[in-house]
């Protein structure tokens, strides 16, 4: 029965092309727009470290008290970054199984060949149990060890693309780099590695980025040899001593603090330890509130900071509006087409058709309308998120993929929706009064 | 023509009615917000920045050594020596960070030293006795800065000049009977900074939403920053030599120091490029509202020529008894145009309430701004039209439908 219903779909469609070919371009172009920016929103609203985000934290203090809060949008949270001293005090205290401080840097590179150009590379000073925490992966080599930070050791880890530049990829595990003029030892280097967001630095990368972390070095190592953060800093005062020493001494905010906690006894154990923290800063004068503290897992934290740009999510929106117009436009154009047919479906009817018969028949042409209309717009979202890049900003449209999911997903929306649209339209066929169409003809 | 026999005949397609009239308001929905973002990401495009951008570029010099201060400060003077040498080159100024950069150094301005919230906030940029004249920013009242007023400040820093100049939009801000000249403010410190000078228009560095309240409020230092990391050579050209100086710059700067990192991507830029780049995802909204507006109105056109087609194809031995009673081409015509407007109408009517639902829901969720009435008439009239002119074919086939119609049957 089922061929025999496409077949007779086919012919009605082909004969009113017009009509036909105006709801396909329709469905076409209602779906590509929506599925070009759900593209995007896709991109930039997934989990970048999906397999242990609910167990990485972000614990905020409020270091700043009142005079942080105030003025719009204020919600009461505490800074979003850490200040020196509590990010040392937290890494002293070492309560989760495993934590980092850590900072953006952005030192150069100079490489050992004589007449070539120093090179700026970006990074972070970090704790060594970073590596694990984020499960970093390595070509080469490993992180460093928990004693190399104690000792400031002069190592480092490095990208895959710095490993191309500088050892052409070679296995330089034990090789030396020229940091800032001083000498570091590799002992590790990174596969490419670019996660998006970045999940572990959102208060200084804003979470998309296009800059590339090139450099690993121990977090302790970098502030001995005073390598500045080139990433935000905020204050509430202006320091009280100058340069680098001075704002390691304010409370100025410029790191960012990630913890990995597996299971929810050690969460709640960590939330009472941060808040017997703040009360003991409380006690010695150091700050005169009540503790205000945050740790939320990873995607709360994303979800805090709006790492999703306002535009990719009014886009998507913006674009589900047209498909649904597109959708009311296509049950308008199906319920004329099958309501042209009465005397067809009155000839059906008087013959024996049930009215399920009558709905498998429309409703199979809908699909069928959806089905070309999703084919049109695969064509059309191909080239959507090929241009995309023109239209949104790089960091963002550069994530943007045409896989195997969204193909299906294409079609399975085409097609659902029109037959959706569909419904009313096929309800209102089965109503036809065999006796009044074969009266009128 | 007589509207009560059109509303008795649409009584009889009551589901096709109710489809365009719903197709009608949610375009209106649509395309009114639509415009109303494209219109605000526009007008932000062609923000004047008060600075001459045809003839300026910037340089992002990167150090390859780490520098004190005071060699940082001594090398900045090295390459601002060099840089001058250029044939196309006019003046030129260090810099810690300039208009349209898109982030950078701002303050909170309190008018006394004991206030807790801020009076406002100010974009801050450092300069030296150049900075004026090489941006090419008007001083309207007051006076520059003295070459010996000029301070050297390294990371971080931190002492408040005393002497400081000012946008307009700030001097305003701060004292609104236009006395600003002379008065003092704080910036997050209780020593006074006194404004000795104004100038007409200085945009902030940054281009976020955060700061729309704060627009172009900005603040100058007499500071020429020598940092470790680098600096800003603002660079202002002789005119239409732009391109040339560009490409000479970098080459000068090597020529005199090699230990420095000047990508050869985005170290040199001009003006127009740091525009282009500041207000990208800006311009990239514009485009995609706008293609998804013309989608809209094309396919909401197209739907509605089609099914007037449908139902001019189902009426034709209605309007070919109507032509034998004696009704004119015209009078057919009209009637198909009249049937139009009254579904549209009742369209828009529902359109303007999902259009200010519509607004509000994006004014509180994405703190977007209130709908202007405005842009809710023009979407009006712009649907009203398209309505017309849609179904204008179809209504003129109905009208050619000869009365002999009438002895067919249907």
């Amino acid at each position: 029965m089922l061929g025999y219903y496409v077949d007779l779909a086919v012919r009605s469609l082909k004969r009113s092309p017009g009509l036909t070919v105006l709801m396909i371009l329709a469905i076409g172009f209602g779906v590509a727009a929506s599925m070009t920016t759900y593209s995007v929103f896709r991109a930039v609203s997934g989990d970048p470290i999906p397999w242990k985000s609910s167990q990485l934290f972000v614990p905020q203090i409020d270091m700043w008290g009142p005079k942080g809060h105030g003025g719009d949008g204020d919600n009461g949270d505490p800074p979003d970054a850490m200040d020196y001293t509590d990010a040392l005090a937290l890494m002293h205290d070492h309560r989760a199984k495993y934590q980092s401080a850590m900072y953006m840097i952005s030192p150069s590179l100079v490489p050992s060949q004589a007449g070539k150009h120093p090179i700026n590379v970006g990074g972070h000073a970090v704790y060594s149990e970073f590596f694990p925490m984020t499960d970093a992966p390595f070509q080469y080599g490993n992180g460093w060890t928990a004693a190399d930070d104690e000792q400031r050791a002069a190592v480092a880890v490095i990208s895959d693309k710095i490993n191309q530049k500088l050892f052409a990829g070679a296995n330089s595990v034990g090789k030396t780099i020229d940091v800032d003029g001083k000498d570091y030892r590799v002992v590790g280097v990174l596969k490419a590695w670019n996660p998006q967001p970045r999940f572990y630095d959102v208060s200084n990368t804003g979470g998309f980025t296009t800059n590339d972390e090139d450099l690993f070095i121990p977090f302790l190592r970098a502030i001995d040899v005073d390598m500045a953060n080139s990433g935000n800093t905020n204050c509430v005062d202006i320091p009280a001593q100058s340069g680098f020493k001075g704002l390691q001494q304010s409370s100025c905010i410029w790191m960012s603090y990630m913890v990995q906690l597996d299971d929810a006894p050690s969460v709640e154990a960590y939330k009472s330890y941060l808040d017997g923290y703040a009360r003991e800063q409380q006690h010695a004068g150091r700050f005169s509130w009540a503790p205000n503290n945050r740790l939320r897992n990873l995607p709360k934290w994303l979800d805090a900071e709006h790492v999703v740009p306002t535009d990719t999510e009014i886009s998507l929106l913006v674009a589900i509006g047209l498909l649904v117009v597109c959708l009311v436009n296509t049950a308008g154009l199906l319920l004329a087409k099958f309501l042209r047919r009465s005397g067809e479906i009155g000839v059906r009817r008087a013959l024996g058709a049930p009215r399920t018969a009558i709905y498998a028949q429309f409703l199979v042409e809908a699909a069928i309308v959806g089905f070309s209309g999703g084919l049109l717009g695969l064509l059309l979202t191909g080239v959507g998120i090929h241009s995309v890049s023109w239209v949104l900003p790089k960091d963002i449209a550069s994530l943007a993929r045409l896989d195997i999911p969204l193909l299906l997903l294409t079609l399975v929306v085409a097609v659902v929706a029109t037959v959706l649209a569909g419904i009313y339209p096929t309800f209102r066929a089965s109503r036809v009064q065999p006796a009044w169409q074969l009266k009128s003809n | 023509m007589q509207i009560h026999p059109i509303i008795v005949a649409l009584r009889r397609h009551k589901a096709g009615t109710l489809l365009i009239a719903l197709q009608i308001a949610l375009t209106l929905a649509i395309v009114c917000n639509a415009l109303f973002i494209i219109h605000q990401r526009l007008s932000h495009l062609s923000e004047p920045s008060g600075i001459d951008e045809a003839n300026l570029f910037v340089v992002t010099n990167l150090w390859g050594e780490q520098y004190s201060t005071d060699e940082a400060a001594a090398k900045i003077q090295q390459d601002l020596a060099a840089l001058r040498q250029l044939p196309g080159v006019d003046n030129v100024t260090p810099a810690d960070s300039y208009p349209l950069r898109g982030g950078g150094w701002d303050n909170f301005i309190t008018l006394k030293p004991e206030q807790v919230s801020m009076t406002t906030d100010a974009s801050v940029y450092t300069g030296d006795e150049h900075f004026l004249r090489t941006l090419g920013v008007k001083l309207i009242a007051g006076r520059d800065f003295h070459a010996d007023e000029v301070q050297n400040m390294g990371l971080r820093q931190n002492f408040v000049p005393p002497v400081t100049i000012i946008s307009k939009a700030l001097a305003d801000k701060l004292y609104p009977n236009g006395d600003a000249l002379g008065k003092p403010f704080y910036s997050m410190s209780d020593k006074p900074t006194t404004i000795i000078g104004i100038v007409e228009r200085l945009h902030r560095a940054d281009v976020s939403t955060w700061s729309a309240p704060y627009a172009n409020e900005s603040l100058i230092w007499p500071i020429r920053m020598a940092q470790p990391w680098g600096v800003f050579y603002i660079v202002h050209t002789k005119p239409g030599q732009l391109d040339e100086a560009m490409r000479e710059a970098p080459k000068a700067l090597y020529a005199e120091n090699r230990m420095r990192m000047i990508s050869s991507k985005d170290g040199v830029r001009s003006f127009a490029q740091i525009r282009h780049l500041a207000f990208e995802s800006d311009r990239g909204m514009a485009v995609l509202m706008s293609i998804i507006c013309v989608v809209l109105l094309a396919i909401t056109g197209a739907g509605i020529v089609g099914l007037t087609s449908f139902w001019v194809g189902q009426r034709r031995r209605q309007i070919g008894v109507r032509r034998a009673l004696g009704a004119t081409h015209r009078d057919i015509l009209h009637y198909f145009l009249t049937e139009n407007f009254l579904i549209s109408l009742a369209g828009v009517a529902i359109g303007v309430l999902l259009t200010f639902g519509l607004n509000l829901w994006l004014v509180e969720r994405f703190e977007m701004q209130f709908l202007p009435l405005a842009y809710v008439l023009g979407g009006m009239v712009i649907l009203l039209l398209l309505g017309q002119g849609a179904v204008f074919a179809p209504a003129l086939r109905a009208s050619r439908v000869p009365p002999v119609e009438a002895t067919r049957p249907a």
